[in-house]
């Protein structure tokens, strides 16, 4: 254990931790933003695979990392067209059409790489950018500010939703959209067009945490995702429903990751205490929501579709 | 707000017609308003006035039929439609989003002077500017769900004016509110109407109709059955055009005599669906051949109350006790095998089963007992020789026995519940809004019903939060607020006005020292 504790290490460990929650926060934040307005979506597992997929192999084709990311993006922004029309023009249960948009995106992203790819080959993943004068910082330069891309792009989206919530009409539209669909609709604001931009926004941003996930592995698998985009809708609640605590849940959540990877590396953990190490993102999802389900916060329409005059 | 002079036709909507599958809404309606004025339409629940409003706000689309603004035709085919023509309507269910501040709530829809950002210094000013002219006194930062109800109304209230409109609507405003709060609203909405406004006040209070109208136009079944304004009418010919024949108002009251107690409550505490107390330290006695009614705003503990003496709801501390025997946080059916019956407030959630026939309905209570049921297997020729002495005995309009409840009107349904709650001969009833919703003719029945049991010596305890219905039946008034009773006064002590102040919560001078 006291190879753990040293400087080298503990940093290196607190990147890679940072590295690993980037996903987990673009998806969360994407679902806090579609939950906010009152939309459940419990097939970002789906749309993140989707836009892996499409991420990795559009780099796979044009050795652009760029247009990669770029097609992550539209294929989240079109699975959010799909789940729009079938939860707000055709009122389709939420929770069973989310369920849906995982199981379609789990087996077309793996058809689609079977048909297209079909042996698993590398790409040039995201490269690390360090930002002048922070990157070269003494100890923490390396670990915050020596990151993809996408990171810097994770993190600063955290202020901007802040802001898009609190700040603008727009915001102000979505929240009473999220609580109360018939006082909004009285008052002139389209609820429908509402949750639209947010579906669709947020699945854009679960496809570009997909595109992460791909490019930061330069690789595509089966199930590349492995829950990640289950645990990012848990996180939602986590933080209850503000994106500082999303931010927080993501970090915990990538911080832990990391430190398991490392322990097996350094062999503090071995075979099946490993196994067991390794199941505790998932238990701790387990504990956090039977804790956090207790409290308020969730918007009330969460899951409710909305008809004029009902 | 547009310039207009008082007595032009603002709005005129000519031979609107709805038709929803198996209802006639409205039938051919033509109706009017003029600035200045107060039109009141009047009818009773399923008459169409709510359809009638519903599709001038943009809720709903008329299937024929004109509508009118300042002599221009015009469509209104979604609530922005309506705002854009001047038109706002108070809705009966308030239309507040309760996590956001009453700024908040206002500006939402509008335009903001920043373009993309929220800029909620103008409307915190202009808020306060109305709420100095208005009297409607409310802090734009409060969040809606710290308000008290009669100050959610004057949000509401706030943002019609807000938006300027010409034309308001207002759909059973009163509904939640104390006396002294409906004063002050009527007083609100003629300063508007001073101002050149145009009202449209729907409701089936037959006094406020009295009180606050100009012209009056009654409804029954989607057609108009009446034209009037206070001047040429009374209560009595209001009431005979929305019920299509003469109704008594005020209840016949029998002589009854009084005996033992059938329902002693003492230091009772309970806990609400928040966590919060709904009850605190209530004491009561109800006794046989009385009527002791419970009146206070809804929300203030009634609900809690009546499900804790009903077994529904956990008892925190104190006791219960019923025909000499302690039930404190005894399960209902224990509670009902003591001859307690209990018609609950929410008749679809709570006293009946919707999908269930009439039939069933009325053997939910005692389903497992002979002559319904023996060891354990139902006597269908009893269930149906009882249905159909209990439907015809309460005039339940129903087409068969085996017809699913939930298509019966409110009113047939509460008949219903009635039926099967009354029909063992309770000593004790413990009746929550017994005629909410339902149409006079049936709420006229109800209380004909409640007054006989009284009679023939069954104590009752009646929670309303209709004080015409309190006041008529009750031999004793108990008045709640906050989970408290605030007073208890008796029936020829009893006036709107000393009712009205300890609903709001004050506490009567202790006159007696």
């Amino acid at each position: 254990m006291s190879d753990f504790f040293t400087a080298t290490v503990l940093l290196a460990t607190l990147a890679s931790g940072i590295r690993l929650a980037t996903p987990f926060l673009l998806a969360a934040l994407g679902e806090t933003l579609g939950q906010k307005s009152g939309v459940l979506n419990l097939g970002v597992e789906g749309v993140m695979l989707l836009g892996a997929y499409g991420a990795y192999y559009a780099t796979l084709r044009t050795d652009s990392v760029l247009i990669g990311i770029g097609v992550g993006v539209l294929v989240g922004a079109f699975m959010g067209v799909v789940y729009g029309v079938v939860t707000l023009a055709l009122k389709a249960e939420q929770g069973i059409s989310g369920i849906g948009i995982f199981i379609f995106g789990l087996g077309i992203s793996d058809l689609l790489f079977q048909k297209q790819v079909g042996t698993p080959t590398p790409i040039d993943g995201l490269g690390h950018f360090s930002i002048p004068v922070l990157g070269d910082l003494p100890l923490i330069g390396e670990a915050l500010f020596q990151q993809n891309v996408l990171v810097y792009v994770a993190f600063l989206l955290v202020p901007a939703l802040w802001f898009v919530i609190n700040r603008t009409t727009f915001g102000l539209n979505v929240k009473a959209v999220g609580e109360t669909p018939e006082a909004a609709d009285s008052l002139g604001v389209s609820v429908d067009r509402t949750r639209y931009i947010t579906i669709i926004v947020g699945n854009a941003m679960a496809g570009l945490a997909g595109a992460a996930l791909a490019l930061e592995l330069a690789i595509f698998q089966q199930n590349l995702t492995n829950g990640h985009g289950f645990i990012a809708i848990a996180l939602v609640y986590f933080g209850a429903w503000r994106p500082s605590g999303v931010m927080a849940g993501a970090l915990v959540f990538g911080l832990i990751q990391a430190m398991v990877l490392q322990w097996k590396t350094l062999g503090i953990v071995v075979g099946t205490t490993a196994s067991i190490v390794g199941m505790f993102p998932a238990v701790l999802t387990i504990l956090v929501l039977v804790v956090v389900s207790r409290g308020t916060g969730a918007p009330a329409a969460l899951t409710r579709p909305f008809e004029r005059g009902h | 707000m547009t310039d207009t002079t008082n007595g032009e036709v603002l709005l005129e909507l000519d031979g609107i017609t709805k038709q929803f599958p198996g209802v006639l809404a409205n039938d051919r309606v033509d109706f009017d308003v003029k600035s200045g004025e107060v039109h009141t339409l009047l009818g009773e629940n399923g008459a169409g006035k709510s359809t009638l409003m519903k599709i001038l706000y943009g809720l709903y689309n008329a299937d024929e039929g004109e509508i009118r603004l300042r002599g221009n035709p015009v469509t209104i085919s979604s609530p922005s439609d309506a705002i854009e023509q001047g038109i706002g309507m108070i809705h009966q269910h308030f239309m507040l989003v309760p996590t956001l501040t009453v700024a908040e709530n206002v500006a939402l829809g509008l335009p903001s002077s920043k373009r993309m950002l929220m800029d909620l210094t103008p409307v915190r000013q202009r808020i306060r500017e109305l709420s100095d002219t208005y009297g409607l006194a409310v802090d734009p930062d409060s969040y809606i769900w710290q308000l008290a109800v009669g100050e959610r109304q004057r949000v509401e209230i706030l943002k019609a004016i807000y938006r300027d409109v010409s034309l308001l609507i207002l759909d059973e405003p009163t509904s939640v509110l104390t006396p002294a709060e409906v004063d002050d609203l009527f007083e609100t909405l003629r300063q508007m109407t001073r101002g050149g406004r145009g009202l449209v006040f729907i409701s089936h209070k037959l006094h406020e109709v009295m009180a606050l109208s100009d012209r009056i136009t009654v409804l029954r079944l989607g057609r108009v059955t009446g034209r009037t304004t206070p001047a040429e009418t009374s209560r009595e010919d209001l009431a005979h055009m929305m019920v299509g024949r003469q109704v008594k108002l005020a209840p016949t009251r029998t002589d009854s005599t009084v005996g033992e107690a059938r329902l002693t409550v003492r230091g009772l505490n309970v806990i609400g669906d928040r966590g919060t107390p709904a009850v605190t330290d209530l004491d009561i006695e109800v006794r046989s051949g009385e009527v002791v009614g419970i009146a206070g705003v809804s929300g203030n503990g009634q609900r809690e109350l009546a499900e804790a003496l009903s077994g529904l709801r956990p008892v925190a501390s104190g006791e219960v006790i019923i025909n000499g025997t302690d039930t404190t946080n005894r399960s209902p059916k224990e509670i009902r095998r003591l001859s307690v019956s209990y018609i609950p407030e929410e008749r679809m959630r709570d006293g009946t089963v919707a999908e269930f026939s009439v039939a069933e309905n009325l053997i939910l209570t005692d389903h497992d007992l002979p002559p319904i049921s023996r060891r354990g297997f139902l006597d269908f020729n009893q269930i149906k020789q009882v249905g159909s002495a209990l439907v015809k005995r309460f005039t339940v309009k129903t087409p068969t026995l085996e017809t699913p409840t939930s298509s019966l009107s409110g009113g047939n349904i509460q008949k219903l519940i009635i039926a099967r709650e009354l029909s063992g001969d309770p000593e004790l009833l413990i009746a929550a809004q017994p005629t909410r919703g339902v149409d006079i003719g049936a709420a006229e029945y109800i209380h004909s019903v409640l007054m006989g049991q009284r009679a023939q010596g069954t104590a009752i305890l009646l929670i309303s939060e209709d004080l015409d219905e309190v006041m008529g039946l009750a031999d004793r008034i108990a008045v709640m607020f906050e989970g408290r009773i605030m007073g208890v006064l008796d029936r020829a002590e009893a006036t709107i006005s000393r009712l009205g102040l300890l609903m709001a919560g004050v506490e009567e001078p202790n006159d007696s020292e």
